[in-house]
């Protein structure tokens, strides 16, 4: 086991290093200045020439990077153009938010998933199993900011439950933190319940069939202890991997939810960035997300390991 | 379909039945028939939207600003006195160009690669698999933001950014299906026969595809919706083209006196990517019941 | 004597695509106590069908849909498939060995795990308790290393070795009656004999009755006291083991028996495969089932329906065939020739 983990972990920094070259060489190789852009219209050729000097724009590619990356390593990502700070600065006060909705989301559709999952595979062809099963089908195709404007209108506006938008820190506030959270953090799980449901419901019909699950039956275990001890820990091998994979689409989700919602968080950080032309911090934030998404797959892959011992002597 | 062989003409009958069979197997769900009737509308849709709109969609009637729905105008029209339902009509358009084109760069990077790192194995597969890995760690949406970031919006970079955002899945698919065929015996009689490696990966494609025509329907729906939520954003569809999300976007502000402009585009794309799971998962079923769940 | 088993006129249908599979039609069989019966057939036959339906492990679409399976007089379906009395006797008084040792067990859960919930579910056991009985019986089926190995998971055994947990588990809780479902086709010949031995040793030792399905006459031959040869889903032939052997009364036992190899086989003597394909269970016919494989019918079995098993005149053997004695006489001798 402890040689499967080494090994992924490996496998892990090997990623995260082309990652950081995806990152850097994106906003390098793509035709345009960066330091043009960055200035606008109105800047002068002397500025944009101390600008490309100050950010080592002016030297070879490869030491470019190289310094970028050893800069990164320390958590040193430059100063930002939009807001005249540290880039890391920014970044410690939006990750958290993102994080901290992100986390809910993931829990709060793990759970929902694998539950409702299992109820439409245990009950197949029921009317609960049919009403679940479109509800997830419909689930994967609506597009969450639009389910966010729609939430926003219906409770928010219409009904006055819910605040419109807007974010409060859980430790200033929380009863108004949970308030605001409460839509966003249900629209983040909406995808991710739904894709969770289907895969769990799917593959622990599968696995239903299998021979060993006979084996139970005819051991003389009830249906409980088939399902749970059985079935489920076979089930769940491919779930797993498509929670590890939600955080990618969270994070995805993040960028909307945040806009729509109006939260300062890493999403809406992104996006400001991006169309403010700030590249450093869509250089670092593109990083940082990776960063996170492999720790993702590298956690993944050890519940693998512990799922299913074939994996582990592998 | 290549015929430049014996064996391939006789592989290439039961490929035309396995074909009547899957529609057959399909259309005995009613849901999926659904699922088809709905993709066969906005197709037509699509194709006859001049016809269709009754204005312009680029047209502002500058008299009638966020006008309530009509009889001249069924949905009403936006801020600037567009019709919002020409719009939508032609929203169509952008939609499916979008799950074409983005499906198109996503499949044919993705499946050449994994067909690459399949057949090859060894170090051209480790080199491969570890950079698609490294792309499967930064979310499509995050990408596009990076590119947009320089290069704007636009439809173009759009579609660069969706193709390269789905295609890891169909290198990894197209990988894994080639290692296991090519351990298969017609291939390995293909090899001490002396073929060529060309002419073996085609072989392998031939084979490896079934699965993955599953993956590209869903994904028709999944390009579109990655489209609507960058133009959402501001940095996808620019502005004026009627793009859905790029609707949703310009409706936002008004979401509370005019809620229906940003509620219509996004009930069309829900329902147009309901369609592409609905059949994706039918097509699945149809192809073969063992593999429901492994996509 | 009571038996402990009785089954009769078992039908179980499974509803496919094209139509209804009559997979078993009617079958009836008996086991006595501490009895061991073979079960003979070629895929497809309703051997193992027959065996689920004892223990009502048939799943949709399958459907037992007539007949009386009675155990320890107990009409067992009468039960829910899965209820609280089917579960006490699952595993408990008739447990069940399985054809793939490789599928069969849980892959993720270690032998221990597999293994010790039996006890602590039918007979309450601790945990600590059920252990050291589990290892005691891992041991007794010939597993060395028993007490490190329980905490393995099945892909660290081989198939042989897999085959006699089965078996352990099988006898954990002294049942009744075990029934094998052609344990063995997936191994080698010599493990396959190996494990036999087992078996016949166990359960003689455990007093219990044991059913074995299996394609292969010449392991029946060894093993079995009385055989039962089914086709088409339903008895064709039943009879001691010695009677099935000397005196095969059915054409289709007598073109199994003749494409077993035997020992005492005349150097040079070749086997001789049964002509034709098993028939289609969707669209039988009413006159015998095996009638277009069969080289010796007469006018008699192609214009009447399929016969009932019928008593052979001074013998314990039921046969479901019109041929006369002098022409069994002849279908032997005719084999012997060829």
């Amino acid at each position: 086991m402890l040689n499967y983990i080494i090994k992924r972990a490996v496998l892990t920094v090997v990623v995260l290093f082309i990652v950081s070259f995806i990152t850097f060489s994106l906003i390098h190789i793509l035709p345009g200045d960066p330091a043009a852009a960055m200035l606008g219209d109105q800047a002068t050729m002397e500025e944009i020439e101390a600008l490309r000097h100050e950010l080592w724009l002016d030297r070879p590619f490869f030491v470019q990077y190289g310094h970028w990356l050893s800069n990164a390593l320390q958590g040193d990502f430059g100063k930002s153009i939009m807001y005249r700070v540290p880039v890391s600065e920014i970044i410690a006060e939006r990750l958290p938010v993102t994080l901290y909705l992100s986390f809910l989301s993931l829990i709060l559709s793990t759970f929902i998933g694998i539950g409702a999952g299992i109820i439409c595979a245990i009950r197949r062809g029921s009317l609960i199993d049919q009403i679940v099963s479109v509800v997830a089908n419909a689930g994967v195709a609506v597009p969450i900011f639009w389910l966010g404007l729609l939430g926003i209108y219906v409770f928010g506006f219409t009904l006055e439950w819910l605040p419109l938008q807007g974010w409060t820190s859980p430790f200033d506030d929380f009863l108004k933190s949970s308030k605001q959270a409460l839509m966003p953090v249900i629209c983040l799980s909406v995808t991710g319940s739904s894709i969770i449901t289907r895969q769990t419901r799917s593959s622990l019909l599968e696995v239903i069939r299998q021979d060993y699950i006979r084996t139970a039956w005819a051991k003389g275990m009830g249906e409980p202890r088939v399902v749970f001890k059985h079935a489920l820990k076979n089930a769940l091998i491919p779930v797993v991997t498509l929670v590890g994979l939600q955080l990618r689409v969270l994070v995805g989700g993040a960028v909307l939810t945040e806009t729509v919602f109006n939260i300062p968080g890493m999403g809406r950080l992104l996006v400001d960035g991006a169309l403010a032309k700030d590249f450093l911090i869509v250089q670092a934030g593109v990083l940082l997300i990776a960063v996170m998404v492999s720790l993702a797959n590298l956690i993944t892959d050890i519940s693998h390991g512990w799922l299913d011992p074939r994996i582990r002597y592998d | 379909m290549s015929m430049d062989s014996s064996g391939m003409i006789r592989a290439k009958s039961p490929r035309i039945s396995e074909l009547r069979r899957l529609i057959k197997v399909m259309c005995n769900r009613v849901v999926v028939v659904v699922g088809i009737g709905i993709i066969a509308f906005f197709i037509l849709v699509a194709i006859f939207a001049p016809m269709l709109a009754a204005h312009d969609p680029l047209y502002t009637y500058l008299e009638s600003i966020l006008n309530p729905p009509s009889g001249i105008h069924p949905l009403g029209t936006d801020q600037v006195g567009r019709d919002v339902l020409s719009r939508l009509i032609y929203g169509t358009r952008i939609s499916f160009l979008v799950g074409i084109f983005g499906v198109t760069i996503a499949g044919t990077l993705g499946m050449g690669l994994g067909l690459v790192a399949g057949y090859f194995g060894g170090w051209v597969n480790a080199i491969i698999m570890r950079c698609i890995d490294a792309l499967l760690a930064i979310p499509p949406i995050v990408l596009m933001m990076a590119i947009s970031a320089i290069l704007g919006g636009g439809l173009f970079n759009v579609l660069i950014a969706i193709g390269f955002g789905m295609m890891p899945t169909y290198c990894r698919l197209m990988c894994a299906q080639v290692t296991v065929l090519k351990e298969n015996d017609y291939i390995l009689v293909l090899q001490t026969a002396g073929a060529s490696s060309w002419r073996i990966m085609r072989h392998l494609f031939i084979n490896a595809f079934p699965p993955l025509l599953v993956l590209i329907t869903t994904n028709l729906g999944t390009a579109i919706l990655m489209e609507a939520g960058l133009s959402f954003l501001g940095i996808g569809i620019l502005p004026p083209t009627p793009s859905w999300g790029a609707m949703i976007y310009d409706g936002r502000r008004l979401l509370f006196s005019n809620p229906i402009l940003s509620l219509a585009p996004g009930g069309a794309i829900m329902l147009i990517v309901l369609a592409f799971n609905i059949v994706g998962d039918g097509l699945r079923d149809a192809l073969d019941p063992k593999l429901r769940g492994t996509l | 004597m009571v038996p402990i088993l009785e089954v009769k006129n078992l039908r179980t249908q499974y509803k496919t695509e094209s139509g209804l599979v009559k997979a078993v039609d009617g079958v009836s069989y008996y086991i006595n106590e501490q009895e061991i019966v073979g079960v003979v057939g070629e895929s497809g036959c309703g051997k193992s069908v027959t065996q689920l339906s004892v223990m009502r492990l048939i799943n949709s679409p399958g459907e037992i849909v007539g007949g009386e399976i009675l155990f320890e007089g107990q009409n067992l379906l009468q039960f829910k498939a899965n209820g609280p009395e089917m579960r006490r006797i699952r595993g408990a008084k008739i447990s069940m060995v399985f054809q793939e040792p490789m599928t069969s067990l849980n892959p993720v859960l270690t032998i221990g795990q597999q293994l010790i919930e039996i006890l602590e579910v039918h007979l309450g056991m601790s945990r600590k308790n059920a252990r050291q009985r589990v290892i005691e019986m891992l041991d007794l089926v010939g597993i060395p290393g028993a007490s490190s190995r329980i905490d393995d998971y099945p892909h660290n055994f081989s198939g042989g070795m897999r085959q006699r947990v089965m078996i352990a588990m099988a006898l954990l809780c002294n049942p009744k009656l075990i029934i094998a479902d052609e344990p063995t086709t997936a191994l080698d010949v010599t493990t396959q004999a190996q494990l036999f031995e087992l078996m016949k040793s166990m359960v003689e030792r455990f007093k219990s009755s044991l059913v074995i399905v299996t394609h292969n006459l010449g392991i029946v031959a060894r093993y079995a006291h009385r055989i039962y040869i089914m086709y088409a889903g339903r008895i064709v032939e039943e009879g001691s083991c010695k009677e099935i052997f000397r005196n095969p009364r059915h054409p289709y036992t007598i073109g199994l028996l003749k494409s077993v190899p035997r020992l005492d086989d005349q150097e040079g003597k070749r086997l001789v495969p049964i002509e034709g394909m098993p028939p289609d269970l969707i669209q039988m016919p009413s006159t015998c089932a095996f009638l277009p494989r069969c080289s010796y019918s007469i006018e008699q079995c192609r214009v009447e329906p399929w016969p009932e098993l019928r008593k052979v005149e001074g013998t314990k053997h039921y046969v479901r065939c019109y041929l006369k004695t002098e022409a069994w006489e002849q279908c032997r001798s005719h084999s012997a020739t060829t």
